[in-house]
């Protein structure tokens, strides 16, 4: 028992960032695009907030700098997503197709930027990254509590939620009634770049002292995965997200166990991405995503 | 005959890749101009020259082997991913099909020592298997088969990095060299080594992707199976109203593309070019240069040959920028700037679809127009 409450901030740790992604691609599915993009995009976020962080703790205003660091994070990664946002609803490129193509270019993009400013494949080691507070808790899972409750408030109890949502199910109707579709479509992907941005910044900040090519390791993935097991709802996005953060926190406490040692580190490994598939498979069913979602929408003419 | 040029899909597909291609060098270019201006033109035409930069002709066919080599498991993949997307399935898991189907021929090989074939025929079966489970899970779980595919990627990645473990060198994390452990699991050269200046690395795996990839277009052209899965992918609706198995034909095609896959691997590391490192951390990139290579050939098993070959040829020619000025990751950063290009292809060719179209019907009115006049008169 001791052991479980001990090991509740490593599980709010791992999970955070994986639910604060997960909300940004449920927004970004709701207005109506498919965001496959969230992988690189959280690369690219820690990449910039790990390397703010280090430039700045060198320069001496280590105070601000993990603030600062996220916020550059979530700069950069929004403004990259602007790419996905341009290609999938102004080109009507496969959005499957050209989120890949971001993975991809996330990979070379960050190497390359570390290449440029530290001259090495990943960025250099700073100090101090977050600090725990009196519960032993990181801020970054106060962050992600928040983001969840904005998040559910904006999506149901404003005026713009219910537009955002119209347009993932019904982009013609949406517009029918004067709502600009592109325009909310431009916010959801934006949303779900500054937020995976944020994310990335958290996990790299919390969890290691610096960005490699290795630090985000398919938990971009796990939230769009999360997504879908959520239902495309908050609370089940953040359930979801728990589960499989839960999954991926076990393989870090399961060394703390001497009896676990025994098992291969690869299976736990495994875990974390073995739970994700199961549970979509054990509850699979009707269809809930968005109507619209993944489909371009050319406007007008329908 | 200009008219009936742009008519012709083919000829569309071509322009729109070479269009991407130019496109992607041309953002390379200004990339390497914003880092160092003095090179910039001089690394561009590096990394397209490849094997061109050596001046000895037997050094330039060595390399020019070496670049085939690395193109035949990556034709391998595309077709994969060509195939699954011919019925409108998005297989990014061929990463992980691959990486099955270096899993199990290996193992074959180095464990049990099997010969060439029954090795090849193995990872084939690997790739398949996973290939179908994630047809199942799309067809009867309604998973997304992105999603399970990725998932997928990781779980066999580690598994393959457990398995493979048994038969790797005690002081490194690669598995034994197979040349020397078991040199009957390597592909039979047939004497093509030869032909590229005594390149050991050539063997029938090159001529074997090119007939695989022949023998895709004849089964998606030619046969009824082909028109049933190409049905599918243009209206599901409509096929499954004709009478046809649609869950039945997804999960073939998702095992017929994990087998392509499978075999791809195979094909690569039967040759002995290269060893799995057990401490790999992140999916084998085949499966999704593939995907770039699978949109750049326009979709056409023939268009794949060609820009597979491209995207090898210009991964490889990356290594030989020079490293005092930019580095190493360059090529990386090009080759990932016409990936991501790569997508645009279908892009384009929708929008000169448009454009052609919008033509004919401008000429079409007017055709109506001088009619009427003449009627008139």
């Amino acid at each position: 028992m001791n052991m479980i409450i001990s090991s509740i901030p490593t599980i709010l740790m791992i999970v955070a960032p994986i639910l604060i992604t997960a909300i940004g691609g449920m927004i970004c599915e709701r207005s109506g695009v498919v965001n496959i993009a969230l992988e690189g995009l959280m690369g690219i976020g820690a990449c910039a907030a790990a390397s703010t962080h280090y430039l700045m703790e060198a320069a001496g205003c280590g105070r601000y700098s993990i603030a600062v660091a996220l916020l550059v994070g979530m700069l950069v990664s929004g403004l990259f997503s602007l790419i996905h946002a341009v290609a999938s609803i102004n080109f009507n490129a496969d959005q499957t197709i050209s989120g890949t193509g971001i993975n991809l270019l996330a990979d070379g993009v960050t190497i390359f930027a570390s290449q440029i400013l530290f001259h090495a494949d990943r960025t250099k080691e700073f100090k101090v990254g977050m600090v725990v507070d009196k519960l032993g808790l990181y801020p970054t899972a106060y962050i992600a509590l928040v983001v969840v409750l904005v998040a559910w408030y904006v999506l149901y109890k404003t005026p713009f939620g219910l537009h955002l949502r119209a347009c993932g199910e019904h982009p013609a109707a949406a517009e029918s009634v004067g709502i600009n579709v592109r325009r909310i479509r431009y916010i959801g992907v934006g949303v779900s770049g500054i937020l995976s941005g944020l994310a990335g910044g958290c996990i790299v900040l919390t969890q290691t002292i610096q960005y490699t090519s290795n630090t985000i390791n398919g938990r971009g993935f796990i939230a769009i995965a999360a997504v879908a097991f959520g239902r495309w709802t908050p609370l089940g996005v953040t359930g979801a997200a728990f589960l499989f953060g839960a999954a991926q926190a076990f393989s870090v406490i399961a060394t703390n166990f001497p009896a676990l040692k025994v098992i291969p580190a690869e299976w736990f490994n495994m875990l974390p991405y073995a739970i994700t598939l199961i549970a979509l498979i054990v509850f699979s069913g009707k269809d809930y995503a968005p109507q619209a979602s993944g489909k371009p929408y050319s406007g007008g003419a329908s | 005959m200009k008219k009936n040029l742009w008519k012709s899909e083919g000829f569309k597909s071509l322009i729109a890749s070479l269009i991407c291609i130019v496109l992607g060098m041309l953002i390379g270019f200004l990339v390497l101009l914003f880092i160092n201006p003095a090179g910039a033109a001089e690394a561009i035409f590096t990394v397209m020259k490849n094997f061109f930069t050596y001046s000895r002709t037997s050094a330039q066919l060595k390399y020019f082997g070496s670049t085939l080599v690395k193109t035949a498991p990556l034709l391998m993949c595309a077709l994969s991913i060509m195939f699954a997307y011919k019925v409108g399935l998005f297989n990014i898991g061929a990463s992980g099909q691959y990486c099955a189907g270096i899993c199990a021929c290996l193992y074959a090989a180095l464990k049990w020592h099997w010969g060439w074939l029954p090795c090849m025929l193995f990872a084939i079966l690997a790739g398949a298997v996973f290939g179908s489970i994630v047809g199942l899970l799309k067809s009867y779980c309604n998973v997304n088969e992105v999603i399970s595919g990725i998932m997928l990627n990781w779980i066999i990645l580690y598994g393959t990095n457990m398995i493979l473990s048994q038969v790797k060198e005690t002081t490194s994390p690669y598995t034994f060299e197979i040349r020397t452990t078991s040199p009957e699991a390597i592909l039979p050269s047939l004497g093509l080594g030869k032909l590229f200046n005594n390149n050991i690395y050539v063997t029938i795996a090159i001529p074997l992707s090119i007939i695989m990839a022949i023998l895709i277009m004849i089964l998606l052209d030619k046969t009824k199976f082909g028109y049933e899965l190409k049905a599918t992918g243009f209206n599901k609706n409509a096929a499954r109203y004709c009478g046809m198995a649609e869950k039945k034909n997804t999960i073939l095609t998702l095992a017929i593309a994990g087998g392509l896959a499978g075999m791809g691997a195979s094909l690569l590391y039967q040759t002995g070019f290269t060893q799995w490192e057990c401490s790999t951390s992140s999916v084998p990139g085949m499966g999704f240069n593939g995907i770039a290579a699978t949109f750049l050939g326009g979709l056409n098993p023939i268009g794949t040959i060609f820009s597979s070959y491209f995207i090898q040829h210009i991964t490889a020619g990356g290594a030989y920028v020079d490293k005092t000025m930019y580095c190493s990751q360059i090529s990386d950063l090009i080759s990932a700037i016409i990936i991501y290009l790569c997508g645009f292809v279908l892009f384009l060719k929708l929008a000169m679809n448009a454009i052609v179209s919008r033509r004919e019907e401008k000429e079409i009115k007017k055709s109506e127009l001088e009619n009427d006049k003449g009627g008139i008169a």
